[in-house]
């Protein structure tokens, strides 16, 4: 029961920095802005979160540092797309580049040091209780604003009147800016949020995920986070569900490799030899799962082009000059 | 105080020419005050970065080396770009461009003939151009978006590749080391002028490549369907193009010539499969295709720039003790700057105080932007 309960909290620590991140994209794309930038915002949020907790010898300062680099670097995707109108995919596309390679150049001098976890917060006495007392209350920090988050975005885009204006300018810019809507200043602020969220997902990496700095530690989340906005179809909860899949192929395929077979000798027929084929595979075809999986998951869900049409914000990555 | 942007009547030819120029020179400000906060006199660093790498002969040979793959790469990319469709995936072409491309090599290895050459690098198109076909398979079948689709490849080919380095195709004498056997004579990339340094043939192929991806963009009714279904896939329709045909055609064209820069740098420059075989080329390449305006003459110059950029790193890396992922910054503030002074291509920028009053005669004609 032990194992199992310590393989659901690795799962949920997988799966907090693409759900931290995945809804922070969510909102930039749900008021029109395509940021393809997350993998460079997610590393630089890592390096600034790693490089000011070793600094400071503070964690919590690394957790906040890594928000507003985040929150920093996104600032200049916003700058380019937003008030000089540049292609929003290049741009993001070269944050990225970017990102990676200065993150690269101040980590430096970080790589092999010794970082400090966040602590894990019990809450007392819910800790305690048995099975779900670790899994729901005895939690790294992050893990409850990933969970806060999810909701208090749900909650704002569905329920508030900021949250349908967002929404009403990510399916007409035009539109909106004629009802007198401050069209830029409300994706300015999006953007802003979504590189928060990015960075702080990138600090979780770098403090409770392996707490040290490995140069392109993201490895791809990033990317992954943004094909799970698709995959949820632009909702919250959907992003939270989408995570925790991901989440447990990112595991489990770390398991799969130390498991041993005999454990699974009353198993049904198929789950026995699902893992024996699992585990026959060389460690770089499970390495892969991930990347496949997204690519499946893509397919699946873009099968149906009318959905997709419904479901996507209409100006999503279109550039938008105010003419008055 | 705040910038506004005002849509010029047409597009400016005079900042069209001049936006990569000023770019470079942004960049070149950006650069110096980067240097200055890491305590080096910028004046020392830009001779050591981008004089000292090009100042004899056979560091001109290693500029080649370094820019023919990135050449290759790019204009295959401008190809997709033009056409609206985002490849960005030339990494992992790249990477199984050389696996194809190395199966003569690696499983004969004793196999020694003329043609051996010429089936590594057809294979290493093919191996390409088949890895781009799956995210044009996938957008055209499954609708799915090929920026994603084309990344994930990417991490997909590097792992495909370790394990053939690590498992089927370890050399048994290499002392266990991940590589496959050293490719004999035949299967080597000749160099053009071994009197003076190690350029190969890999950079007269970007040159004929980005040759005939300006032909075929601008004089041949292939390129017109590219153009048109890039701006407007509408207009193309009712011209009868086919919009499915035109995405494998983009991202297979670029895929091949990804594989190619793949098998040449596998044949040319390290001569046997390694771990690692590209130093995120397939990525710098995007900034190559962005800066050479996505035309092919433009980005034989703006991939000699990278390539001055990558040697720039190695050299600052070992005068300077700063580290190679200088070469990384350059590169994405390069591609940050060439964008942002593209906007001046179709806008004039005005800076309008906060107190101001606002003018309210201003011409907006962007009709094509009111759907």
């Amino acid at each position: 029961m032990d194992i199992a309960v310590n393989i659901l909290l690795t799962i949920a620590t997988a799966a907090t920095p693409l759900l931290v991140a995945a809804i922070g994209e969510l909102v930039v794309e749900r008021s029109g802005v395509l940021n393809l930038g997350v993998e460079g915002m997610m590393i630089m949020g890592a390096v600034a979160g790693f490089g000011a907790s070793y600094l400071t010898g503070s964690p919590w300062a690394g957790l906040l540092a890594a928000m507003v680099v985040g929150a920093l670097f996104s600032l200049l995707f916003a700058v380019m797309t937003l008030s000089l109108a540049t292609n929003q995919v290049a741009t993001g596309l070269s944050l990225t580049l970017l990102g990676l390679g200065l993150s690269g150049m101040m980590g430096t001098g970080f790589v092999g040091l010794p970082g400090e976890r966040l602590p894990y917060l019990y809450i007392p006495f819910l800790s305690d209780l048995p099975v779900v007392g670790k899994l729901l209350f005895g939690q790294d920090p992050v893990f409850y604003i990933s969970i806060a988050l999810t909701a208090a975005v749900a909650w704002f885009l569905f329920r508030t009147r900021a949250g349908l204006t967002l929404r009403s300018i990510g399916d007409s810019h035009t539109s909106a800016h004629a009802l007198g809507i401050k069209v830029i200043r409300y994706r300015y602020l999006a953007v802003l949020f979504g590189g928060a969220c990015a960075g702080l997902a990138g600090g979780q990496l770098s403090l409770v995920y392996t707490p040290q700095w490995v140069e392109n530690m993201s490895a791809g989340r990033g990317w992954i986070a943004l094909a799970l906005v698709v995959f949820a179809s632009w909702r919250p909860w959907r992003v939270f569900a989408g995570a925790y899949i991901f989440g447990m192929i990112w595991i489990g395929q770390l398991h799969v490799q130390a498991i041993d077979l005999q454990q699974f000798a009353g198993a049904p027929w198929l789950l026995y030899k699902v893992m024996e084929l699992l585990k026959s595979l060389p460690s770089q075809y499970l390495a892969m799962l991930p990347y496949l999986a997204t690519i499946v998951v893509l397919v699946l869900i873009s099968r149906n082009k009318r959905l997709t049409m419904m479901n996507t914000p209409a100006s999503l990555g279109q550039p938008f000059v105010p003419d008055r | 105080m705040r910038l506004e942007l005002v849509k010029r009547p047409q597009r400016s030819a005079l900042f069209s020419a001049l936006s990569p120029f000023i770019a470079f020179v942004l960049t070149m400000i950006a650069g110096g005050i980067m240097f200055a906060l890491l305590g080096i006199n910028p004046f020392t660093a830009f001779n050591t970065y981008f004089v000292s790498p090009i100042s004899e002969v056979w560091q001109l040979h290693e500029l080649t080396i370094k820019a023919a793959p990135l050449i290759l790469i790019a204009v295959g990319l401008a190809v997709c770009y033009r056409a609206n469709i985002w490849n960005i995936g030339a990494e992992g072409q790249f990477i199984l461009g050389g696996i194809a491309g190395s199966i003569i090599p690696v499983m004969f290895p004793t196999f020694e003939s003329p043609i051996v050459l010429p089936l590594c690098l057809l294979l290493g198109m093919v191996g390409g151009a088949l890895y781009a076909a799956i995210p044009a398979l996938l957008k055209t079948r499954f609708n799915t978006n090929e920026i994603l689709t084309s990344l994930m490849l990417v991490y997909v080919a590097q792992l495909f590749l370790d394990w053939m380095v690590r498992g089927p195709w370890r050399d048994p004498q290499g002392h266990g080391f991940p590589q496959t056997v050293l490719f004999n004579n035949s299967a080597t990339l000749p160099e053009l002028f071994p009197d003076s340094g190690r350029a190969n043939w890999g950079f007269v192929f970007a040159l004929v490549a980005a040759v005939a991806v300006w032909l075929l963009m601008s004089k041949m009714l292939k390129g017109f369907e590219v153009r048109v279904l890039g701006s407007s896939p509408r207009a193309g329709r009712f011209a009868g193009f086919s919009f499915n045909r035109m995405v494998f055609f983009a991202f297979m064209l670029s895929g091949a010539l990804a594989g190619l820069a793949g098998i040449s740098e596998v044949t040319g420059a390290i001569n046997q499969l390694q771990p690692t075989i590209s130093p995120g080329y397939g990525f710098t390449a995007i900034i190559v295709a962005f800066l050479g305006r996505l035309n092919p003459l433009g980005i034989v110059a703006a991939g000699l720039v990278l390539a001055l950029t990558y040697l720039g790193g190695e050299a600052a890396q070992t005068a300077l003790g700063i580290s190679d992922k200088v070469a990384r910054v350059f590169q994405g503030m390069l591609l940050f700057f060439v964008l942002g002074c593209d906007t001046l291509i179709h806008y004039r920028i005005r800076l309008v105080g906060l107190g101001a009053p606002k003018p309210d005669a201003v011409p907006a004609p962007k009709l094509e932007e009111a759907h």
